[in-house]
C-alpha cells in the first residue's frame, strides 16, 4: 500500500457551457462556466473516475493544494494512499453553480447585462446542480462515474445523481445526510437567511454595485450554522466557560471564548464568502425533497436506483442526525439496493465527516477498495 | 471462525435460492458470503461492533450499524424470507422483544444457541464451576452472554410466545443429535414462523 502523501500542488480549470441549463425553478442559464480541479489519471477505460460534491461553504478545492498553502477541503480522504486513493481513481472536485468561487454564480458577470447577476441569479437545486455535473462530465469523457461521493448537502448531490442518472452511477457515498432537511434544519437555515437579508448593505442582492458586503448578515449566518456543526460536548470540552478576563465584567464585549471563536470563525467567513451564494445554497438544502413527487414515499422515490451504497453517520452529528441517515439506508434496502451502513462514534458532531476518524476513513477505505473497475 | 462451519450447511439448506435474508448478529458477514455464494441470496447484515462493522465491509457484505437491543423498528413487516441470529440469542437481554420483531420482518426465523443443559455443561457444574466449552468458551467474568437457556427452556418460551417451531436440529459438534437433545445436544438450530403460519 502506498504511503499516505499529497496530490501536491493543483491548479482549477475552468470549463464553459454554452447549451442552455433548464432549472427546476423554471428558468434557463443560457450560458455558464463551472470550475473544477482534477487529482489521479483517467484510465484508459474511463472506469475509475469518482465526483466529490462540496457542502454549504465548499469549493472545487478538494485536495492538495494552491501556490499560496491553501489546502483541499477534503484533503485527508483524497490523495496517493488515502482511502479515495488518487493512484487507483480520477477524483474530480467541482464548484457549484451559484457559487463564488470561479463557477457562474451571483457574483460572476451576467452575460445579458455586463453586471454582476446578484439577486437576478435564478434558484438552483441540488438537482441543477447534478445536471449541471453530468455535463461536465460529459465534456470530461466520462459516461459511468465508478463513485459520487458527498457529506451533508454534498451527500444529497451523491444520493440524486443516482436518482437522475442510474446508469451514470455505480456507488454512491452519502455521508452525514438526510433524506431532506427537518422543520428545525430549515429554521436554523432561515436565521441566517435573515441575518443577511435584513443586514442594510444587502441592498436586495445588488450589492456588488454599492461597493459593500453585507458582511455582519453574513458573519451571523456563519456563527449560527457553527453553533449547529458541533456537539453540545464538543463545544464544552473546547471552550467550556472560559472567561478571558477570569472573572465577568459585565460587558457585551468578547468574554466567554465561545463568543470570542464564533465572532472571529463568524468574520472570517464573512471576509471571503458571497452572502447571495449563501442564501441560495441554504434554500437549495431547504428544498431537496427526492420523495416529493412521490407523495413522501421515498421507497418510491428510490425505484429508479441502480447503484449501491455506503452511508455513513455520526453519533453526535444532531444537524444530521443518525436516524436521518437510516431514513435512507431502510428506504434504500426496501428498494431492494445493495446498503451498508456506519454509525461513527465521533464527538465532533456534524464536522466529523471532515476528520480523519480511524474508524471512519477505515470504513470508507473498506468500501472503496472494494469498487469494481 | 471457520467458513465451513456445519451450521452453515444446514442453515443453507432451509433457504431458497434468491431470497432476502437479515443475519442478526453477523459478525464479519461470513454466514452471508456463504449464503450468497451458495443460495445467491439478497443478504442484509446487522452488527453494532466497529470492527466487525468494518471487516464486513472489506468482505463486501451489506452491512447496517445498529443496536439490536432497540428491535428492528424502521424495517417493513414481512420484508425478509428469513431472519438469522446464529449463535448470538444469548447476548441479547431483550430474548422476546427480537424474537418477536424477527418474525414480524422475516417470514420465518432462523436461530440458533448453546445449549446451557449440555451433559458437559451439567457435569462442570457438577464438579462446581460454570461450563467453558467451544460454544461456551468464555470465563463467567468476561462473558459477552446474558441469557443462559436450555434447548427445554428454548421451547417452552416459544409455546409461550405463540412461536411455532418448523424444524428443529441438534448437534454436539457436528454430529446430529436425536435422542434427548436437550442432555446430548451442545447446539440447536430452530426454523421458527409465526402460529398459524403453515410449516415449509
Amino acid at each position: 500500500m502506498t504511503q499516505e502523501q499529497s496530490v501536491g500542488i493543483v491548479v482549477p480549470q475552468t470549463a464553459h457551457f454554452s447549451t442552455p441549463l433548464p432549472l427546476k425553478s423554471g428558468g434557463t442559464l443560457a450560458e455558464y462556466d463551472l470550475v473544477y480541479e482534477t487529482y489521479g489519471t483517467l484510465n484508459a477505460a474511463r472506469s475509475n473516475a469518482v465526483l466529490v460534491c462540496h457542502a454549504l461553504s465548499g469549493s472545487h478545492h478538494v485536495a492538495g493544494r494552491y501556490a499560496d498553502g491553501t489546502l483541499g477541503w477534503w484533503d485527508n480522504l483524497v490523495g496517493p494512499g488515502k482511502p479515495l486513493d488518487t493512484e487507483r481513481f480520477f477524483v474530480i472536485g467541482v464548484n457549484n453553480l451559484g457559487g463564488c468561487y470561479g463557477s457562474s454564480g451571483p457574483n460572476s458577470i451576467n452575460p445579458a447585462t455586463g453586471k454582476p447577476w446578484g439577486a437576478d441569479f435564478p434558484f438552483v437545486t441540488v438537482e441543477d446542480w447534478v445536471d449541471a455535473q453530468a455535463r461536465l462530465a460529459d465534456q470530461l469523457g466520462i459516461e459511468r462515474f465508478a463513485a459520487v461521493v458527498g457529506g451533508s448537502l454534498g451527500g444529497m448531490q451523491a444520493l440524486s445523481w443516482t436518482l437522475q442518472y442510474p446508469d451514470r452511477v455505480a456507488h454512491a457515498l452519502v455521508i452525514a445526510s438526510a433524506p431532506k432537511l427537518t422543520a428545525q434544519n430549515i429554521a436554523f437555515n432561515e436565521v441566517a437567511r435573515q441575518a443577511i437579508l435584513k443586514d442594510p448593505e444587502f441592498h436586495g442582492g445588488h450589492y456588488y454595485e454599492h461597493g459593500v458586503v453585507p458582511t455582519r448578515g453574513l458573519a451571523l449566518a456563519r456563527m449560527v450554522g457553527h453553533i449547529t456543526y458541533l456537539s453540545d460536548d464538543a463545544m464544552g470540552q473546547k471552550f467550556g466557560r472560559t472567561l478571558r478576563h477570569e472573572k465577568p465584567v459585565f460587558s457585551y464585549d468578547v468574554e466567554f471564548e465561545i463568543e470570542s471563536y464564533l465572532r472571529y470563525q463568524g468574520d472570517k467567513f464573512a471576509g471571503f464568502f458571497d452572502a447571495n451564494t449563501y442564501l441560495l445554497t441554504t434554500k437549495a438544502l431547504d428544498y431537496y425533497d427526492p420523495a416529493f413527487d412521490y407523495d413522501g414515499d421515498l421507497v418510491a422515490a428510490l425505484g429508479r436506483a441502480k447503484a449501491d451504497y455506503l452511508v455513513v453517520s455520526f453519533s453526535t452529528d444532531w444537524r444530521f442526525a443518525p436516524s436521518r441517515s437510516r431514513e435512507i439506508v431502510y428506504a434504500l434496502m426496501h428498494s431492494d439496493r445493495r446498503v451498508s451502513y456506519a454509525e461513527i462514534d465521533c464527538p465532533a458532531g456534524h464536522d466529523s465527516f471532515l476528520l480523519d476518524d480511524a474508524q471512519y476513513h477505515a470504513v470508507l477505505r473498506a468500501y472503496i477498495d472494494n469498487i469494481k473497475l | 471462525m471457520s467458513f465451513q462451519r456445519y451450521d452453515y450447511d444446514v442453515i443453507s439448506n432451509w433457504i431458497e435460492p434468491g431470497e432476502r435474508i437479515l443475519d442478526l448478529g453477523c459478525g464479519d458477514g461470513s454466514l452471508l458470503r456463504y449464503l450468497k455464494e451458495r443460495r445467491q441470496v439478497r443478504g442484509y447484515g446487522v452488527e453494532n461492533d466497529p470492527e466487525r462493522v468494518l471487516a464486513c465491509a472489506r468482505n463486501g457484505i451489506n452491512v447496517i450499524q445498529i443496536d439490536l437491543e432497540q428491535g428492528l423498528a424502521g424495517f417493513d413487516d414481512g420484508f425478509f424470507d428469513h431472519v438469522i441470529m446464529s449463535l448470538s440469542l444469548q447476548a441479547m437481554r431483550n430474548t422476546q422483544g427480537i424474537l418477536k420483531e424477527m418474525l414480524r420482518v422475516g417470514h420465518e426465523a432462523v436461530v440458533s444457541f448453546p445449549n446451557f443443559a449440555y451433559w458437559r455443561h451439567r457435569q462442570a457444574i457438577l464438579n462446581g464451576h460454570m461450563p467453558v466449552s467451544k460454544n461456551l468458551p468464555y470465563q463467567w467474568y468476561d462473558t459477552p452472554n446474558v441469557r443462559f437457556f436450555t434447548i427445554a427452556d428454548f421451547e417452552t418460551l416459544c409455546e409461550q410466545e405463540g412461536i411455532a417451531i418448523h424444524e428443529r436440529l441438534a448437534f454436539d459438534e457436528d454430529k446430529v443429535i436425536v435422542e434427548e437433545p436437550n442432555f446430548l445436544a451442545s447446539v440447536a438450530l430452530y426454523r421458527l414462523g409465526r402460529n398459524g403460519s403453515v410449516a415449509g
